[in-house]
Order: C-alpha cells, then sequence, then structure tokens
C-alpha cells in the first residue's frame, strides 16, 4: 500500500476541484446573487485541504495498478463530500450536512436523486452547482468505464482492454491512460456543448439549456425546476433530451472509434447498442401499448417515449408523473433501469454488454443440454469472449443482486417503508437512476439520515461497479 | 513437353503417375529419398533428391530447358520460393504452385510476376470443398462438373429404379421434358463406356453422364432417380481446413454440425464459423451419432485426414440412417473398394487437384479439364479458333466432324448462351465446346482436332 502517494493523488484531484468551484462564483456574480462568499469559503477550504494533502506527504513511489482501487473510491467519495460543502454553507437551503453529501454524491454518480424541492426558487449558482457535479462525475466516470476499470478487470470489463479482442477494438484507443482520457473528454465536451446549442436551438434559456446539457451527457438528471424537462412541455426539448440521453448511453469508446473512422454504421454492428436499441423498443411498445390502453396519459405516444429513454438509460428526467402511470410501467421501467445503458457510457445499472453477455450464456447452457458434447463459444461482434469475462459477469451479477436485496432489506430495517418505496429507492440509487416511486417519487427528504447514507452507499457502489468498493472493505486488500 | 513436379505427396505422385502415362517427360524433386525410388520403381519418371527450391538442386532436375514447373510441396513457402527461383533463374515459361493458406489467397495482387511470379495458384482444399458443395446442392449426383464458369454443367447420376426415364430409350427424353435441352454425353454400364444413341435404353444402376445448363440440372437428374428432396440436415465429420471451409460455405444453406475430435480445433471452429454446431468427439463413435440424431440426417461428409476414420464413420453413418454419405478417400486402392457400397460417393482429393491441372498441359486452347472415373476417362472444355480451312472444327455442324471412337460434344458456349450439341449445330470460332472422352487414350487425337492447322499459313 503507497497511502502517502494516495493522498498525493487525491490532493491532486481535490485542488484541480476547487477550481472549478470557481464558475459557480462566476454565476453568482453574473446573476447578482449572495452565494459568492458561500462558494468562496467552500473553495478556499477545498484548495487549502487539496494542497496540503498534495504537498506534506514525503514520497517519489508511482502510482500502481492495483491502487486504482482505492483511489477511486477515494475519488468519488473525497469529492463528493467536500462538495458537499457549498450545499452545507448556503444557510437559506437549511441543510443538514447528510443531506448536502446526499445532494453531491447524487450528482456525481449522477444518479440525479435529490433531496431538494422548490427548486425554481434556489439561487442559479446553486442549481448551476448541482449540475456540474453531475457533469464533473460524468467526466470521470468515462475515465472510470473506459480506462480504469478494464484495466483493475473488474466485472468483465476487461473486455475493453485495448489489448484484449472484444466488441470495441481499435488501435486508436491508445494504450495511455492519460491520452484515453483526454480523446474522450474532449468527446464529452464537445457533446455537451452540442446538446446546449440544440436545447438553446430548442427554445430552452441559455442558462436552463446550459444545466441540462451537463446533466442529459452525464445521464444525471438533475434539473434547474422541480417539474424536471416537463417544465418547458415542449415536444422540440423532449426530442433533443431523448436524442442526447441515447448518445450518451452509448459506449464513449465506441463514439471514438466511429468518430475515428467516420464511419457512423459502426453503431449498428455494435451487437451492445444492437441490444440497448432492441430493449428500448421493447419497453417502449409496452409502456405505450398500456398507457393507451388504460387512459392514465393525455399523450401517451409521447409521455412514454420520453419515460422510457430516461428511465432506462438511468438518466431519470420526468416529463410526467410516470409513478402514477399503472403499476406494471413504473415497474418495468425501474426493472429495464437495472440493465441500464452501455457499458463505458455515462449510463448506470448493470450494463448492457453485460445482460447482454448473461443472456448468451443461458443459451449457451440451453444449447450445450441439447448437444451435450457441443462447443459453444460466446461471441460478440465474431470475436470469442474468453470464459474468463463470462465468469466475472456472471459474478457481478451475482453480487448485485445480492446487495440490491442486502441493502434493500436494510432499508426495511432503518425505517418503516413500503415494498414500492424501498425498491425503488435501492433500485434508482444503486442503477444511478434517480426518481423512485412511492414515498421517494417527488424527492428523498421524507427518508431518515441513516436511509439516505444507505442510499449514498448504494449510490457508489452501482458506479464503481459493485467490485471496485467491495474490494476495499476486504481485509486482505489492506494487508497486501 | 517438359515437366517438373517439386513434391512427391499424394497430389504430386497422383499427377506425375496421370502424366507420364500421356508421353510427358516428367522429373519429380522431394526430399525423401524412399518416396522417390517408389514411384520411380512404378513410373516412368526421372526424380531428383534434394530441397526443391534449392537453384542447384532445380538445375540438376533440369529446370533449364523446362516447360512447366508445379510446386505441390506440404509448405506453401517453399512452393513460391521455387516459383521464384524458377522465374529470376531459368526464365521457366509456366509456373504452378499450389497454396493452401487462405492468407495468401486473400489478395489477387500478391502474385503477379514482378513480385511473385506464379501463373496459376492451385488450391487442392478449395478444389475438394467446391466438389462436396456442388454435391451437396444436387442430391443424387455423383459428380457435378463446371463448365464456362458455371453455366453449363455436366453431372454424373446412378439411374435408379423408378426414375421415369429408366428403362427408356434416350430420344424420349425429349418427350418428358419438352422445354429443357439436354443431351446425355455418356453411359457407363458396369464399369464399362457405352456410346449413347437415341435408342439406347437406360438401365437402372447405369452411371449416366449428362450435359445441360446449370438451371436445368436438377430437373434432368430427376428424369433418372425418383425427385431427390433437397438436403438439409448436413453432418461433416472432421474439422480440418476441408471441413471447416465445408461448413463455412454450407452454413447458410443447410443445418449444419461438425465433429471434431481434438478439442482447442473445437474451439477454433466455433469461433469461425456462426451457425454451425460444432462438437467436440470422435466422428466413429456410436453413442454420439445416435445422440445427434444422425437418422435425421440428410447428408453426412467424412473429410478427416484420415481415410480410415472416413470410411468406417462413413459406413456407421449410412446403417444408422443417413440417407447420403460422401467419404473423403486419398488412397486409391480403398476407392475400389467402397464406391458402389454402402458409400454413396468417394471424393478423391488427388484427382480434383489433378483436373485442375491438367487444363495447363494441355495443348491447343483448353479452358478446363475434369479428369473423371479416376483419371480413365476427361471431359475437356476446348476452345474454338481459326476458320473453315484452318480448323478441323469450325464452321463445320457437330455431326461432320470426325470425332475419334468414346468422344462426343455435350455443350456449346458461344458468348453468354448455351447450345446442347446437336448434329445440325454449327460451331464457330471462338466457341467453347463441352467434350467428353469415355478413354483418356483419345486425348491427343481430341488435341489435334482444336489445333489450329498451320499448313494453310
Amino acid at each position: 500500500m503507497h497511502l502517502p502517494v494516495i493522498i498525493r493523488v487525491t490532493g491532486v484531484l481535490l485542488t484541480l476541484f476547487s477550481l472549478t468551484l470557481l464558475s459557480p462564483v462566476l454565476v453568482a456574480v453574473i446573476y447578482d446573487e449572495s452565494t459568492v462568499p458561500t462558494f468562496a469559503v467552500a473553495f478556499v477550504i477545498t484548495l487549502v485541504t487539496g494542497l496540503l494533502m498534495w504537498r506534506l506527504p514525503r514520497s517519489d513511489q508511482e502510482l500502481r495498478a492495483g491502487d486504482g482501487f482505492l483511489v477511486t473510491v477515494l475519488f468519488y467519495l473525497g469529492l463528493g463530500l467536500v462538495g458537499a460543502l457549498p450545499l452545507y454553507l448556503f444557510d437559506p437551503l437549511e441543510s443538514s450536512f447528510t443531506n448536502a453529501a446526499f445532494e453531491s454524491l447524487s450528482g456525481l454518480t449522477t444518479t440525479g436523486a435529490t433531496v431538494y424541492s422548490g427548486l425554481d426558487d434556489l439561487p442559479r449558482s446553486i442549481l448551476f452547482y448541482r449540475n456540474l457535479l453531475n457533469w464533473l462525475g460524468g467526466m470521470g466516470i468515462i475515465v472510470l468505464a473506459v480506462a480504469i476499470l478494464p484495466m483493475l478487470g473488474v466485472g468483465g470489463m476487461q473486455l475493453y482492454r485495448a489489448e484484449s479482442p472484444g466488441p470495441v477494438k481499435d488501435s486508436k484507443l491508445t494504450p495511455r491512460i492519460t491520452e484515453t482520457a483526454k480523446a474522450l473528454w474532449y468527446l464529452y465536451v464537445g457533446l455537451t456543448g452540442a446538446c446546449a446549442l440544440s436545447y438553446w436551438v430548442a427554445g430552452m434559456g441559455a442558462f436552463d439549456a446550459i444545466c441540462h446539457s451537463f446533466s442529459t451527457v452525464a445521464i444525471g438528471g438533475f434539473s434547474t425546476h422541480d417539474l424536471s424537462i416537463g417544465f418547458f412541455d415542449s415536444v422540440a426539448i423532449e426530442s433533443v433530451a431523448i436524442a442526447f440521453m441515447l448518445l450518451s448511453a452509448i459506449n464513449f469508446g465506441l463514439h471514438f472509434v466511429v468518430v475515428s473512422r467516420r464511419n457512423p454504421l459502426l453503431y449498428l454492428r455494435d451487437p451492445e447498442v444492437r441490444a440497448l436499441a432492441f430493449m428500448l423498443t421493447v419497453v417502449g411498445v409496452i409502456v405505450v401499448t398500456v398507457l393507451s390502453r388504460e387512459g392514465d396519459s393525455p399523450a401517451p405516444l409521447r409521455e412514454a417515449l420520453f419515460q422510457v429513454v430516461s428511465i432506462s438509460t438511468t438518466t431519470g428526467f420526468t416529463t410526467a408523473n410516470f409513478s402514477g402511470w399503472p403499476s406494471a410501467v413504473p415497474m418495468l421501467l425501474i426493472l429495464a433501469a437495472f440493465a441500464g445503458g452501455c457499458a463505458g457510457s455515462t449510463a448506470g445499472g448493470i450494463k448492457m454488454v453485460r445482460v447482454l453477455l448473461l443472456y448468451l450464456q443461458g443459451q449457451r447452457e440451453l444449447r450445450r443440454l441439447i448437444h451435450p458434447t457441443g462447443i459453444f463459444p460466446i461471441k460478440l461482434a465474431g470475436q470469442r469472449v474468453p470464459n474468463r469475462v463470462i465468469e466475472t459477469v456472471w459474478s457481478f451479477f451475482a453480487a448485485y443482486v445480492f446487495l440490491f436485496l442486502t441493502l434493500m432489506t436494510g432499508l426495511f430495517l432503518i425505517t418503516e417503508v413500503d415494498f414500492q418505496t424501498a425498491f425503488s429507492a435501492v433500485g434508482a440509487c444503486m442503477n444511478n437512476l434517480g426518481p423512485g416511486l412511492g414515498a421517494v417519487a417527488e424527492n428523498y427528504a421524507a427518508l431518515p439520515a441513516g436511509a439516505k447514507w444507505l442510499l449514498i452507499f448504494a449510490m457508489l457502489l452501482g458506479r464503481l461497479e459493485i467490485f471496485t468498493l467491495l474490494v476495499l472493505l476486504t481485509p486482505e486488500f489492506w494487508r497486501r | 513437353m517438359k515437366i517438373l513436379i517439386i513434391g512427391a505427396g499424394q497430389v504430386g505422385g497422383t499427377l506425375a503417375e496421370n502424366l507420364a502415362s500421356e508421353a510427358f517427360d516428367i522429373t519429380l524433386i522431394d526430399i525423401n529419398a524412399t518416396r522417390l525410388y517408389e514411384l520411380k520403381d512404378r513410373l516412368d519418371i526421372q526424380t531428383v533428391h534434394g530441397h526443391g527450391s534449392h537453384p542447384d538442386v532445380l538445375r540438376r532436375a533440369g529446370a533449364d530447358d523446362a516447360d512447366l514447373l508445379v510446386a505441390v510441396t506440404e509448405s506453401d513457402e517453399v512452393n513460391i520460393v521455387a516459383c521464384q527461383v524458377c522465374y529470376t533463374l531459368f526464365q521457366t515459361p509456366t509456373k504452378i504452385a499450389r497454396i493452401r493458406s487462405a492468407s495468401y489467397l486473400l489478395r489477387d495482387s500478391l502474385f503477379q510476376s514482378e513480385h511473385m511470379p506464379i501463373d496459376v495458384l492451385i488450391n487442392p482444399e478449395g478444389v475438394v470443398t467446391e466438389h462436396i458443395v456442388q454435391l451437396l446442392k444436387h442430391p443424387g449426383a455423383l459428380q457435378v462438373l463446371n463448365f464456362a464458369e458455371g453455366r453449363v454443367q455436366l453431372v454424373a447420376v446412378r439411374a435408379v429404379f423408378g426414375g421415369p426415364l429408366v428403362g427408356q430409350a434416350i430420344k424420349t427424353l425429349r418427350e418428358h421434358i419438352p422445354k429443357v435441352d439436354t443431351r446425355v454425353a455418356a453411359i457407363f454400364r458396369r464399369g464399362r463406356p457405352i456410346t449413347p444413341t437415341g435408342d439406347t435404353v437406360i438401365e437402372v444402376d447405369d452411371e449416366v453422364f449428362i450435359v445441360a445448363a446449370s438451371e436445368h440440372i436438377d430437373l434432368v437428374m430427376s428424369e433418372l432417380r425418383r425427385v431427390e428432396k433437397p438436403f438439409k440436415k448436413v453432418v461433416i465429420a472432421g474439422g480440418g481446413n476441408i471441413g471447416l471451409r465445408l461448413a463455412r460455405e454450407v452454413e447458410d444453406r443447410f443445418s449444419v454440425k461438425v465433429i471434431e475430435f481434438n478439442e482447442p480445433r473445437c474451439v477454433e471452429l466455433a469461433e469461425k464459423l456462426n451457425r454451425t454446431v460444432v462438437l467436440n468427439g470422435d466422428a466413429t463413435d456410436r453413442e454420439l451419432l445416435l445422440e445427434e440424431n444422425i437418422e435425421q440426417c440428410d447428408a453426412f461428409c467424412a473429410v478427416t485426414n484420415d481415410d480410415e476414420v472416413n470410411i468406417m464413420s462413413s459406413l456407421l453413418a449410412k446403417r444408422l440412417g443417413v440417407r447420403q454419405v460422401m467419404t473423403l478417400i486419398g488412397k486409391r486402392a480403398y476407392v475400389d473398394l467402397v464406391q458402389g457400397g454402402d458409400i454413396d460417393i468417394a471424393v478423391s482429393p488427388q484427382q480434383a487437384t489433378t483436373s485442375s491441372l491438367l487444363s495447363h498441359v494441355r495443348r491447343g486452347d483448353v479452358a478446363m479439364v475434369h479428369s473423371l472415373r479416376r483419371g480413365a476417362a476427361e471431359a475437356i472444355e476446348a476452345i474454338a479458333h481459326g476458320d473453315k480451312r484452318t480448323s478441323k472444327v469450325v464452321g463445320r455442324t457437330i455431326g461432320e466432324i470426325d470425332l475419334p471412337k468414346g468422344t462426343s460434344i455435350g455443350a456449346l458456349v458461344r458468348d453468354d448462351e448455351v447450345l446442347i450439341a446437336h448434329d445440325d449445330v454449327i460451331i464457330e470460332t471462338d466457341d467453347h465446346v463441352i467434350l467428353f472422352l469415355s478413354d483418356k487414350q483419345q486425348v491427343a487425337a481430341v488435341e489435334k482436332l482444336f489445333q489450329v492447322g498451320l499448313t494453310f499459313f
């Protein structure tokens, strides 16, 4: 264990993060809001802490691959806690630290679950800051999912390692993490810019367009309004949101390959994208059918399409109170969120590629029963997937389900909630989705502090792909 | 004509044997001295012991005045280098090499005289695969041969009791299928050729060779057998090069299972094939075959590299109820032994390869040669040149041409049009003429027929 060097790296991250706190200050100045001192204090505290951690430890060691687990967890946990400062310090919010931390981590993990209501009346700098957290978290995920997790081999993500054969293989996706990260960040920033511009053209105000582009591309789901995207009541804006949610739910590695080869047809050839399209179509058809039949929705097609894309990709924007729809629909949507978007995107959930591999493995088992001597390799895009990957995907799935049930039971133990609330709250947090059903359909304010911390843990688990966080909880990790 | 053959393996040996009987001067080069002695004992050929691509060995073998080089060693690289050496040092006019690795074959531009000077590439596995694919596409055929880029086909069919034409004279074929033009090129009855005329009556068990345009072949075949249902389920025993290629070619058309013994190879096969079911096991394992419902399979193709396994698994499969078995058999003696018994079709890799080589050693303009009945008969696609004065065929009706005994003309291809040969058809210059020779001894006479006479110039 190289604690000094890990502290240093965390210090660098904090210092960098403190600089981003200057942008809400700018927003506060532009709109002449009283939040300037709040952000200034948070900025100074973060900067000083960061610099101290960066400069104090004496170490010339280098970071090793195994330290990636701790650095990754510290990145989210550290930034999440420090990021809670501005919300905690801003008096009019009357926020407890628990609430501030919940909001901050929900932002950074791109969950988008909120404990605040009356968003429309909050200062714009605070709203901007929340969405900025979403955006920064998304940025972290890109690197995490495309560069770090494949290197650590978490949950079958070694499939995306540059050197191993996989569905998305391109030599231009450089093996050096810094280079890869840079390339993907350009993409991420580019996509955000395009999204903001599209929102603006579709009729959003400039401030809302920027804020929403942050939370759309990060698949976060924070909005500047209590009614979320529904506030605008505009088909154009909803279409833009749908388009960019879908784009952001696709592997950024794949985006990179498509951009560098200038061939959009590659999207269609990617098995994961096809699986995602298939799932969205099936869920979409069911939801539209149910809604049209029951007559609960004034515009079933429009509302269903938006909600299916928003929930399935784990974004969490809403245009309608979907928890009030016939109970089959919200349940189906939450289940679809378990599958989530593509690996290597900003989406949460189990990830489409894992679901696809589980399906293929199940199919293989059936074929083995029919042909006991048959040899059936699992193939993605014509490439064989090593059995090791299938194994890790299975254990990932098992751990996911097990932890989900455990956390749900934990929630029951902490507080008196109904099943729907517990199921959807833990599901929405673990899948980094955001809005739940029942008591947490609007926001999570009603839950006690213990339940909130449990949900924070769920968000981190989901975001860090379970094993990255779990491995830190094993004594062996610290003893090695 | 002086021919150098490098590699005295199965292909090289068979080729030498076939060509030596036709008065070519054959020199065989190999590093295996025993094998050379063995062949020299039997055949009238010269042998040189040494490494086939070394210039000194080639010089000793008489590469200086060789007309044709055929490099058919096991190694693609040796074959390529031998061609290169002969091109650079000895200016050998025609160079033929066996290239097996698909990777070399993917790029056409690789083998050109300024880079790798090889005039003709032969690929035995490819040839055999194509042969079996044709058989699978035409159930009931013993052999399907393509001419003129597949526009005309010659099929060999065994007449079976119940076929509409069986027991009838050939001329009634017109009445049976009036819209289709076809011609019976030859009939083999109990292994002997008989020259078919309009009055010849087809008997059960006759092996009938028929020429027709490709699209009519299935209809014509149905005259000699009860209508065969198309194949649906195909089992391939052996996942070597041939097995893999075969499965890849037909997996979209049939439901295919491949049985392969070697487990790592199975994994490789399963990776390369999409719809095929790859089974790891022994093709001669009765339980395995039963487990896979062998009795419901239409065709069983044994294509391992072991003749004995091929024969035994085919016999077993046939006994268990497969409709048709096709067996790859390298050893000549075995072919004679099994054909006509339980094994429906014996495919000889040597014969397939020899055919593709023969078209390059024939004099005159010959586009395609198919060796038939283990080399005893031959089907030739020759191109007619010249005019009525210089050629013995051009400008004449088919009835007027003085064909050697046992030879018949099956069809003509003029530009893209297929003309079935009737006595009143006149041959024009540049026509592709498809001839059937039931006796190979007549090859020289046919070659002479198609050569443009020089006396007139």
